[in-house]
């Protein structure tokens, strides 16, 4: 306690100092205006490190094919059309799974969401069939149904079934009660009730559970393709594999990748058109 | 009914829209409104004074049906067609101002209607904003269009304004006055502001250990001002009856003297 510590207050009593308005300036908390292209900055640092290290012979070819293999490798496959009958037989799978196992986890999230009976029926074995990862039932599934488009599909809608349940019905259940004593005092049947407030205050939920689903989508597709199939991103990759074809299984990789990334952003463009009532540090 | 006219004229007899008699609420045993009595007239306003955690809301929300979930008894009959004013514009943020101000509203010409009410509270070029978009003050004008839009016999308004500014709040009861005058539907407004009692109500009610312990008219004729000995009179009595020592409050009639 010397005169040293009296420094930092001896600045403040001088507010007319000519930098003092800096020093007044609020700070910042929200992460400030996005660099243009910023997101595209990690993939293309990695995509330069990749192309570096196979020109110099570092990478060996057999572990990991150059980048310009990967694309002439690519426009092979594109022009005798196996890029495109296996990515065609997997978006089937994966679109039939995402369509029924989303209806099924919004409609028990709604039945259990709305009714006590409901939640007591549904909401337990939901959270059980939670605990268990989907794909540790694919042996049953396959003992079920057996090994062909009706597995692989019902696989899918149980992997997308999950989280668009648990979010929907989170959204369902965290719904201001002020809300539900309005349309009380304004008198709003069932079905007005479940319209204008349950469903449009079910949407931020609804579409947080969209988005890990269509992720999860791919990454259950990718299992029970390579378990057992004639087609299929996930078969002609495993196929590669016997081959040791390393370039197909990186351009296999590479549409996976651009798969997630473009059904993420579908849903995240989707989140901003419908959400636009809502104002946030995405702004 | 305990009435304490102190001076004032009581309330005239007229045709009831709320008749409350032998109201009790508890919550876990613990009676909050306890044998209460209460009617209010058709087109009459009624405003409620009271400490806080006095009974104002639970009475309030009996009234409007909100508390299925309290013990209680008693006789209690209200118009069905009653509108509720939260303290909290309560609009639904997924909702532009006009949808929110027509929730639940039937009939084909609910539209004009909505745009009415809305021009009605000067709001009639923000039909189309965003709740998130309006002021505090313009949110709670939202609201009472969306009350007033569906004509109720009886407005329910819990402490309406005590989220708004001193100014706004002026303003606001201005525009409540006027469009009660228009209306004319009964109204209990439940508040803490002795001034805004007075100023907007027709009668002035005191709820107190689960009864209302006082109930008197507002007999001021013309303008209600501070500094008019009536007005004076009344705030005086009404404070005491709230328990405000003359000793703690500010000096406001001598101020006008
Ligand atoms: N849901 C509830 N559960 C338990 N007790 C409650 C509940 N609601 C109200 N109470 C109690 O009832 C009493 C009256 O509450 P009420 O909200 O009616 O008071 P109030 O007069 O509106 O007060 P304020 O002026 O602060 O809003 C309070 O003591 C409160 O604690
Ligand atoms: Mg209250």
């Amino acid at each position: 306690m010397t005169s040293v510590s009296t420094q930092p207050l001896g600045r403040l009593t001088r507010p007319a100092r000519r930098g003092a308005s800096r020093s007044t300036a609020r700070r910042r908390l929200a992460p400030g205006r996005p660099v243009p292209y910023g997101k595209a900055l990690g993939p293309l640092l990695l995509l330069a490190v990749w192309s570096a290290g196979s020109a110099a012979g570092l990478i060996e070819p057999r572990s990991l094919s150059a980048p310009w293999t990967v694309v002439t490798t690519a426009g092979d496959l594109i022009e005798d059309g196996r890029l495109q009958s296996h990515l065609a037989a997997s978006a089937q799978r994966a679109l039939l799974g995402l369509l029924f196992g989303t209806a099924a986890g919004l409609l028990l999230a709604l039945l259990s969401g709305l009714s006590r009976l409901g939640e007591g029926v549904i909401d337990g074995p939901v959270q059980i069939k939670r605990a268990i990862p989907s794909l540790a039932l694919v042996p049953l599934l396959i003992l079920w149904l057996g090994i062909g488009e009706t597995m692989k599909v019902v696989t899918v809608s149980l992997v997308v079934l999950v989280p668009v349940y648990i979010h929907t019905h989170n959204g369902l259940r965290s719904i201001d009660n002020r809300y539900v004593e309005l349309s009380e005092t304004v008198r709003l049947s069932r079905w007005q009730f479940v319209r204008h407030v349950v469903l449009p205050g079910t949407l931020p939920g609804f579409l947080l559970g969209m988005r890990f689903a269509v992720t999860a989508t791919w990454l259950a597709l990718v299992v029970v393709e390579q378990v057992n199939a004639t087609s299929g991103l996930g078969y002609m990759m495993e196929l590669a594999r016997t081959y040791g074809q390393t370039e197909i299984i990186i351009v296999g990789l590479v549409v996976y990748g651009l798969l997630g990334l473009a059904s993420d952003g579908l849903v995240r463009l989707t989140e901003r058109k419908v959400l636009s009532w809502r104002r946030t540090l995405a702004g | 009914m305990a009435a304490d006219t102190r001076g004032l004229t009581r309330t005239k007899r007229g045709r009831a829209a709320v008749r409350i008699h032998g109201l009790d609420r508890s919550f876990e045993n613990r009676k909050v409104l306890d044998g209460l009595e209460l009617s209010i007239r058709e087109g009459e306003f009624v405003a409620l004074l009271g400490r806080s955690g006095s009974g104002k809301s639970t009475l309030l929300r009996a009234l409007a049906g909100l508390d299925h979930l309290v013990d209680g008894k008693g006789v209690l009959s209200a118009p069905d067609n009653v509108s509720v004013v939260f303290q909290d514009a309560r609009l639904l943020p997924w909702k532009r101002v006009l949808d929110n101000v027509l929730l639940g509203l039937p009939g084909p010409d609910a539209r004009e209607r909505g745009r009415a009410a809305l021009a009605e509270v000067g709001l009639a070029d923000r039909e189309e904003a965003w709740p998130v978009e309006l002021s505090g003050g313009e949110q709670q004008r939202v609201s009472l269009a969306r009350s007033l839009v569906r004509e109720p016999e009886l407005l329910l308004a819990d402490e309406p304004f005590g989220a708004l500014d001193a100014l706004t709040r002026i303003r606001m009861h201005e525009l409540l006055r006027k469009l009660c005058e228009r209306h004319r539907p009964a109204v209990l407004l439940v508040t803490h502001d002795v001034d805004e009692a007075i100023e907007l109500a027709d009668r002035v009610a005191v709820l107190e250990e689960g009864r209302i312990t006082a109930d008197v008219a507002v007999g001021i004729e013309g303008p209600r001002r501070h500094g008019t000995p009536e007005y004076a009179a009344l705030r005086e009595g009404l404070l005491t009856r709230l328990g405000v020592e003359a000793q703690d409050r500010p000096i406001l009639e001598e101020a006008h003297a």
